[in-house]
Parts: C-alpha cells; structure tokens; sequence
C-alpha cells in the first residue's frame, strides 16, 4: 500500500529523516513510534505530499507521491500534528469545502459527510463554530476531514496528544475500529498506546528506521538476548566453576550486594527455562543456596529504549522544523 | 479549484472584508462622481475612475492580506498541501474569489454612467472603457497583492508591504521628475534591480543556479552594456518608472486611447504575479 524507499529530508543542513526505507502492505493498523524529533511528522508529511524530500521515493497505492500527486493524495486522509481547521467556520462548512476539494459533491458529498460524522461522533456539534469546540471534538472534526471520501490509508499524526483521559480512549476506539477497514498508521510517542492498538510497529530514531515488527515480536527479539540475575551466597569463582557446563550461557558479570553475590547472566537464545533448570539444579548439588533465580523479561519499552539510544547523542529536531 | 474558490468567497462574506472593500471603493467612486459628474457638471465619468483609483492603495492590500497568510498562520496550508488540489488550482481558486468581491462593487459602478445619460449626454465607449481598465488595473493590483500574501504568515506584513509598492507604483510617475536622469544613475538603478530580482528568484526558488545565475547575469550584462555604450542609460530610470507604472496606463484609456498595450501590461502582471504566487506556495513544500 505505501512503499518508502531510501527517503532522506535535509532541512538546511540538519538531517531530519536519514535514508528511511519500508513497506506497508495495508488493512492493519501501524504505529510509528519514536521519541519527540525523531522525524515521525517529517516522514508523514512527507508520504502525504506536504513536504518533498531532498531524495528517494514514496508509492502510494502504486503512485509515486512527486510524480502524482492527485492520484496519490486520493488514497490518503491525512490529519497533521495541528490539526488544520478554518476556526471561524462551523464543522459542517469546514468539512464541505474539504469535501468538494476531495472531488465529491450533491448527494455523495452529503452521504459522505452522514457517515464520517457518524463515524466521528460529531453529528451533534456540525452546526457550531470550530473555534468554539472543545479540543477533544477539534480532534475529531480533524479525523473526520481525513476519512472523508473514504481513502484507503489514513496517517494520523499524534491524535492522542492533549486530550484528557477519557478523549484518548474515545480516539483510541475510533482508531481500532477505522483499523478494521483501512490502513491506519498513526505516531505517538506512548508506548502503551501503540502497543494496545498496532498491528505492527514502525520505529524510528534519529531519522533512521530503528525496527519494524509486531509488538509481540519486538519483545521477543529483546528476549532474545535476554538476561538471567541470580543472588547467591557462592564466592564468583565457585558460581563461575557450577555453572560453567550450563548451554546457553554467555556471560557472566557478578557484584556483591548487601554480603551476597548477585550475578547476570547473558543468554544467547530465547529459551531461557532449559538453562533455569540447569542453574537450579547445579546449585542444589552445591553447598551453596540461591536467594533469587529469575528471567528478566523484556518489555517494549526495553525494545524503544535500547533501540533508540544510540540515537538520542544526536541533535534533537526543533519543533518548529517537525511541525512545519 | 471551484472548493477553493466557494470556500474563499463564502470566508469574504461572512467575514467583513467583502464589506468594507466594497464599501470604500463605492464610497470613493461616489465622491468623485459627486465632485465631477454633479457639481462640477462634466459629463465624463472616467474621470472619476481616475480619481478613484488611489482608493486601490488601501482597499487591495486590505482585501488580500489574509488570503495565503493567513492559511499559514493557522497551519491550515498544510490540509491545501494534503487535499488533491495543485498549487496552481488554489492561488487560482483564491485570485478568482478575490475578483468576485471586487466585480460586486464594480457592477454597481457600471450603472453610473447609464444612470447619469438620463440627464445628458455621456460620451460611452470612454466612460466603459476606462471602466474595463480599472477592472483590469484593479486586478493585476489584487493578483500583486495575493502574492504578497503568499510571502508571509503576518496579514499586517503583507498588507503594509502592499501599501507602500502600491503607494509607490502610484507616485512613481511623479517620482520620474526626480529621479536621476543621468547614464550612470539607471545604470546603478539597473543594477540594484538585477540584484533584488535575484534575491526574489532565490527565496522563492531556493535554486542556487537559478537565483545567482540570474541575478549576477543581469548585473554582468548592466556592467557591460553601460562600458559599451553608456548613453543608452541616458534617462533609462525616469522611463522604466513611468511604464511600469500601472496607474499611468489607466489615464491613458481616461484620456480617451483604448490602448491594447496596456491590456496586454495588465494581464501580464496578472499572470507574472500568479505564477510567481504559486510557485511560492511551492516553495513551502520544499523547505517546510
């Protein structure tokens, strides 16, 4: 559905997006996550024609988004990270002239505007003047002007950012249930967000693609070179000596901690219960005890945190630059 | 480009701009019309169209301040970018809706002459075609001043930029008298110009070759030709000032001179200030 290959963004001199390729095949709904400056809206923008980049190339639906743009941008609703409304006009009018500029008109444009204002839960407020609406109904009437015409992908930029707890959910809903029968990629910088609502995740850090996988997969390959930490009274070297014959262990480093020992272990495959077992049961024949045996599970927000790192030392992208 | 142009029209009337505009063009073409036509009992109306059209320096830039700065403004620019609409189709869009709120009033005017030939003679090919002039005139300031807009995010940057080249275009036929005459004068004049028109290209363009190119090439060719011969500079400035000025186009036609010259001057500042308004709205694209 949207294919991006080796797209690179210079704003000046600064290096916002850094020869980002990846394939979204469609009907899922994919999180794009990365910390603040990470160049998610600058990738957005560009896959939506807001932007050009300084090079490389973005399909969508089989239409190069700078060679085509009609024809792309028809398979796109787009709500930016602001979201773009006429404040001095009411949501009906508003999403008219959105409407019509998306090539509908008489009685389509009027079915369409019935069923995202359904699908939105805005009939009640079309009437009213944008600029007096609550943020949370903003929002909406921003996503709404994106399904209109019922593109086939829709790019939410930060939908969720400032707006109270029960407006998140309400966001969240919406997106989950838009996710059924399009292709929904929406950022955040809220792991628990995107890891309730994705089908798959997309992160980037420093402009360059850090990982893309489902969630369950992420915390797998964290998993992967997961870790085993044990307490014990053992001396290092007779711990060394026990658990020397034990497959599966890479690495052992030990501190002492409050008289005891307190050791973790590197593991070079995902199965860690072998290799607990093994621990177990190589300290049972020891005249030592084990105070604390356990698997340190990795969480997704492991998998952000370490796959993001190595990024953070570089510059962070201004505000104004990513929103623009 | 007809969402763009519905959308813009109905902002001009529900807001006060198409009002006001309106209002004080009227009101201007009124007064001269009360002070020529009426107290004076000359039965020329293009002299009130004459006398009318200083009005243009304050009611333009007001009318087109908003029209692309304001979509900057409130980031909304960036749904135009989203939506399937060509850069060219919303500065069209745009400049057609800022037409209509000026052909308002405009028809209104066209009944004076009609009107003022119940109680005389008026003569009326010059009456409607100074008429046809000032719609023209009144165009290309208004294509002028979109592209103003377009340069900006502040409305009250744009409209005091617009104020002061309209004010400027305006006067630039008496300013001509001042100005110095001289060879080495337009030269130096000639040059700043080369300068600036490169300036322009570059910041609308952000084309290093393009911007430099053309800003240097006419500076080069300015030093040459001056070296070469320098009295074709003789009394070049004063001469540029008076072409270039619109409103001394449209006294032309007051004077009786339908001047297809000049229609063809109108439409191409209309068409220059379009074009370079669209690729402006482009440029944003390319630098965010």
């Amino acid at each position: 559905m949207i294919k991006v290959s080796h797209l690179t963004k210079y704003y000046g001199d600064h290096l916002a997006v850094d020869d980002l390729s990846f394939e979204i095949s469609g009907g899922h709904v994919y999180g794009f996550l990365g910390p603040n400056g990470a160049g998610k809206s600058t990738t957005m923008n560009i896959i939506t024609g807001c932007l050009a980049a300084t090079s490389g190339t973005v399909l969508v639906d089989g239409h190069d988004i700078f060679e085509e743009p009609m024809e792309a941008k028809r398979c796109i609703g787009y709500l930016p990270e602001h979201p773009p409304l006429y404040l001095n006009e009411t949501a009906l009018e508003y999403l008219s002239f959105v409407g019509r500029a998306k090539g509908l008109k008489g009685a389509a444009l009027s079915q369409q505007l019935d069923t995202v204002a359904a699908q939105t839960g805005i009939e009640g407020i079309l009437d009213r003047r944008i600029s007096s609406l609550s943020k949370g109904y903003r929002q909406r009437v921003g996503i709404a002007q994106a399904l209109l015409a019922d593109p086939k992908v829709i790019i939410l930029d930060e939908p969720t950012v400032g707006l109270d707890p029960i407006q998140i959910l309400e966001i969240r809903e919406l997106i989950r249930q838009l996710g059924k029968t399009h292709t929904v990629i929406f950022s955040s910088h809220i792991l628990s967000e995107v890891q309730a609502l994705c089908d798959e995740i997309i992160m980037i850090a420093g402009g360059r693609l850090a990982a893309f996988d489902t969630p369950a997969n992420l915390e797998q390959k964290l998993l992967g070179a997961s870790q085993i930490l044990l307490t014990t009274d053992a001396p290092q070297a007779a711990l060394e000596k026990l658990l020397k014959n034990i497959p599966g262990i890479t690495g052992i480093t030990c501190a002492p901690q409050d008289g005891l020992l307190r050791g973790s272990l590197a593991l070079n495959s995902a199965q860690v219960q072998p290799t607990l077992k093994g621990i177990y049961l190589a300290m049972k024949e020891s005249p030592y005890i084990l105070y604390a045996l356990t698997a340190a599970k990795g969480s997704l927000e492991d998998v952000f945190i370490e796959l993001t790192e190595g990024a953070e030392a570089l510059p962070a992208e201004q505000e104004g630059g990513k929103s623009a | 480009m007809m969402a763009v142009f519905r959308h813009e029209l109905r902002l001009y009337f529900q807001s006060l701009t198409a009002y006001v505009f309106g209002a004080f063009l009227l009101a201007f073409v009124g007064i001269g019309a009360m002070l020529y036509n009426l107290q004076a009992a000359v039965s020329n109306f293009e002299y009130v169209l004459s006398f009318g059209s200083v009005v243009f320096v304050v009611i333009v830039p007001i009318l087109t301040m908003r029209t692309l700065a304001e979509e900057r403004r409130q980031k909304t620019d960036q749904l135009l970018y989203s939506l399937p609409l060509s850069a060219a189709s919303v500065i069209l869009g745009k400049y057609l809706a800022l037409l209509t709120v000026y052909l308002v009033p405009l028809a209104i005017i066209s009944f004076y002459p009609l009107i003022f030939r119940q109680y005389g003679e008026v003569y009326l090919p010059t009456a409607y075609g100074s008429l046809a002039a000032f719609f023209l005139m009144g165009g290309a300031l208004i294509a002028l001043g979109e592209f103003l807009s377009s340069l900006t995010d502040n409305q009250g940057f744009a409209a005091g930029i617009g104020i002061a080249v309209i004010l400027v275009n305006y006067f630039s036929v008496s300013l001509a008298e001042y100005v110095s005459a001289t060879a080495l004068g337009s030269a130096a004049a000639l040059f700043v110009l080369s300068a600036l028109l490169g300036a322009l290209l570059y910041h609308l363009t952000q084309n290093d070759l393009l911007g430099y190119g053309v800003g240097l090439g006419l500076m080069g060719l300015t030093t040459l030709s001056y070296s070469l011969d320098s009295s074709r500079f003789e009394g070049l400035l004063p001469a540029m000032m008076r072409k270039l000025s619109l409103f001394s186009r449209l006294e032309t036609f007051v004077n009786g001179v339908f001047d297809l010259t000049a229609v063809v001057y109108f439409l191409s500042v209309i068409c220059f200030f379009l074009f370079a308004s669209v690729q402006s709205l482009e440029k944003r694209r390319y630098n965010g």
